[in-house]
């Protein structure tokens, strides 16, 4: 197990290595530093001693290395438009996005687990069909659209739910959290519920085809032959073996999770990172889209490691061996 | 007395979308303590649907349609389910064809030995379980068995995983075991080993068995009894020894020259020629007429019944066989 957890370490640290190249790519390409210092009004012969003076005329590799040595320092430059270093604002709009992932995430493992379950163990009731069904409609509707629609039903024609911002927030040692106040909650629920929107359904079903396949199983068939309850053998023997699957798929979801807050955050005008990445698009603010994509990088690379070493820990065959 | 288990005109079917396919005809036999029974026939011929109709579990969509499963004098298709579920695995216990599918992959050996005690025992403590275990674990000829309760399946080889198996079967000391081809799916060179060690636990424990199996060969050398099946019908059966020395039905005598001994060289001249109808298309008449080389007219139109072959001891529904009249004088 030590050494499957070292090894998915490394593994991590390579893939960090690949979106850091990736990164450079995009600071080489997109906007002039040499503009976010100094603003347009400087001559093009002081651009030029400023451009050697900044090492951009240094070959591309040393200038790769100058970057990583930043950015393992945390330093990825200032905002052009914020004018802060791009880290500080990417963490100030982290919590944002955070609190709303993470409300999503306990929204899609809460419904889909026991709905997928009872979808499963239950194929031909009528609820179950009509969760089937409704999960098609569910994957194709676009986030967008649910989420126009649940703007125009909820805020505008019975005006119970805030369309925009996060509401009353409250800092705690620099985080501003809205899951303190009734009024963050309020603004909370339609973002997630849109967020949701995607992931619920695929899990539902990802859950309910894996779980049926396992009852089939020989043995599921032999746990009913011992004569076991049947909630043993549906949450017990069934159960344990298609969490294995979830959590591999659940990690993989996560990072389509945060793509897709960069459109829902747009709708809702949620101030975290989406909201603050299409920004960063829209002014070329090359510092900070590169910021954003390390910080996004490392937190997906970072959550599948970890979901990685969770299911090493559920999956007896990774944990002695070593091998997936 | 009641036997110990007494199948009766059993008969399964399966609902399928295009209509009701009947899967077993009035298949009956019965078995008393200590008895082993071979239950044979090709593939198709409804032998493992019969087994798990003994503990009520027939895989969706079959079910029985008619007949009785008498369990010392209890009929099993008609008592509750919760009922049954304290036979099944407990009183009557089932051992399945492959080893490396049968137990669960993310729970331990020790897990699955103790859960089916439990089950079946609510007020047993998880220690008496586990001691249970060993004990079991040991009668199997498991080494070391402390350390392999804590282990998971993948850590034993396809026989040592169908021995825990066994000891899983015989953990609540069942009156019955049913093994469902137990050795099939095991390599040749300790095939021999696992059918000896379950005939010889049958005998010490004193249980009935049914073994399910297409190799006439085990059933010859391990049961004194046999039921021929073919097409869903027993089409024999008798003292496993008569039966293989004096075959009655036709079906019968084909699967004994089909044995390699009988072969002498080239078996696959001996096969007998065709292949067992789908349950959708068994012809009229006796089920086996197609490829019988005795067949009669009467054979194409009527379907003969088990009767009691004259001066044997062995049934057979063939027309060629004379029946048994027993006269009162
Ligand atoms: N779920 C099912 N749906 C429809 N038909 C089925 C189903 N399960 C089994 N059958 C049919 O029932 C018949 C008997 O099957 P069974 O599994 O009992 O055969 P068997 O004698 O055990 O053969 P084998 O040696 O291959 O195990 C077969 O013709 C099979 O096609
Ligand atoms: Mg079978």
């Amino acid at each position: 197990m030590f050494a499957f957890i070292i090894r998915r370490f490394i593994q991590a640290a390579l893939v960090i290595v690949i979106i850091s190249i990736i990164a450079f790519a995009i600071k080489q390409n997109v906007g002039d530093p040499v503009r976010a210092i100094t603003g347009i009004s400087v001559s093009a012969a002081e651009r030029e001693a400023m451009r050697d003076q900044l090492g951009l005329n240094d070959p591309v590799f040393i200038q790769y290395l100058r970057f990583s040595k930043d950015a393992l320092h945390g330093d990825f430059g200032n905002s052009f438009f914020y004018k802060k270093p791009a880290v500080d604002v990417i963490l100030s709009k982290a919590p944002a996005t955070i609190e709303l992932v993470f409300v999503t995430s306990l929204i899609v493992i809460g419904l889909s687990i026991p709905l997928g379950v009872y979808s499963a163990i239950y194929p031909k009731n009528l609820f179950s069909r009509f969760l089937m069904g409704a999960s098609i409609v569910g994957v194709s509707i676009p986030v967008f659209l649910i989420a126009i629609m649940m703007i125009y039903l909820f805020s505008i024609k019975l005006g119970w739910l805030p369309s925009f911002g996060r509401g009353e927030l409250v800092s705690i040692g620099g985080w501003d959290t809205g899951m303190l106040t009734l009024d963050g909650w309020l603004h909370l629920i339609m973002p997630s519920v849109a967020l949701s929107s995607i992931m619920l359904p695929l899990f539902i079903r990802l859950i309910r085809s894996e779980m049926m396949e396992i009852l089939e199983s020989e043995y599921v068939k032999f746990a009913w032959a011992k004569g076991l309850t049947k909630h043993r053998v549906w949450f017990v023997h069934a159960f344990k073996n298609t969490l294995l699957t979830v959590i591999t798929v659940g990690g993989v979801q996560l990072g389509i999770t945060i793509a897709f807050t960069i459109l829902t955050e747009t709708v809702f005008q949620w101030q975290g990172l989406g909201f603050l990445f299409m920004e960063a698009v829209e002014r070329a603010d090359a510092s900070l889209l590169v910021a954003y994509l390390m910080f996004v990088g490392i937190v997906m690379v970072g959550v599948n490691t970890i979901v990685d070493i969770i299911y090493g820990m559920v999956n007896p065959t990774v944990r002695i061996t070593g091998v997936k | 007395m009641s036997s110990l288990l007494e199948v009766k005109d059993l008969v399964i079917k399966f609902g399928l979308r295009t209509g009701d396919v009947t899967a077993t005809t009035g298949v009956s036999f019965t078995i008393e303590k200590g008895e082993k029974l071979g239950l044979v026939g090709e593939s198709g011929a409804g032998k493992s649907v019969t087994g798990f109709s003994i503990i009520v579990l027939i895989s969706k969509p079959g079910y029985v349609a008619d007949g009785h499963i008498l369990f010392k004098g209890t009929d099993l298709t008609k008592i509750s389910s919760e009922e049954m579920r304290n036979i099944r695995g407990n009183r009557i216990s089932m051992i399945f064809q492959d080893p490396m599918m049968t137990l669960n992959p993310v729970l331990t050996i020790g897990t699955q030995m103790t859960e089916t005690l439990l089950a079946h025992n609510p007020k047993m403590s998880m220690k008496e379980a586990s001691e249970i275990a060993l004990e079991k674990l040991r009668k199997v000829h498991i080494p070391s068995p402390e350390k392999r309760l804590e282990q998971y399946p993948h850590e034993f080889s396809g026989g040592m995983r169908q021995r825990i198996i066994i000891a899983i079967a015989l953990i609540t000391d069942p009156e019955i075991i049913i093994a469902d081809e137990p050795t099939t799916a095991l390599d040749v060179t300790i095939q021999a080993e696992i059918m000896d060690l379950i005939s010889e636990l049958c005998e010490t424990e004193d249980m009935g068995f049914i073994l399910i199996t297409h190799d006439l060969a085990v059933v010859a050398s391990v049961t004194e009894n046999i039921a021929v099946m073919y097409a869903g019908r027993i089409v024999e059966k008798g003292r496993t020894r008569d039966v293989i020395d004096n075959p009655q039905h036709p079906y019968t005598k084909g699967l004994i020259k089909a044995l390699p001994e009988g072969a002498k060289g080239s078996n696959r001249l001996n096969q007998i020629k065709g292949m067992m109808p789908t349950l959708t298309n068994i012809p009229d008449g006796c089920a086996f007429n197609p490829r019988c080389p005795y067949v009669m007219d009467i054979c194409k139109t009527d379907e003969p019944s088990l009767i009691q072959v004259k001066g044997m001891d062995t049934q057979a529904a063939c027309f060629l066989c004379k029946e048994e009249v027993f006269t009162n004088e």
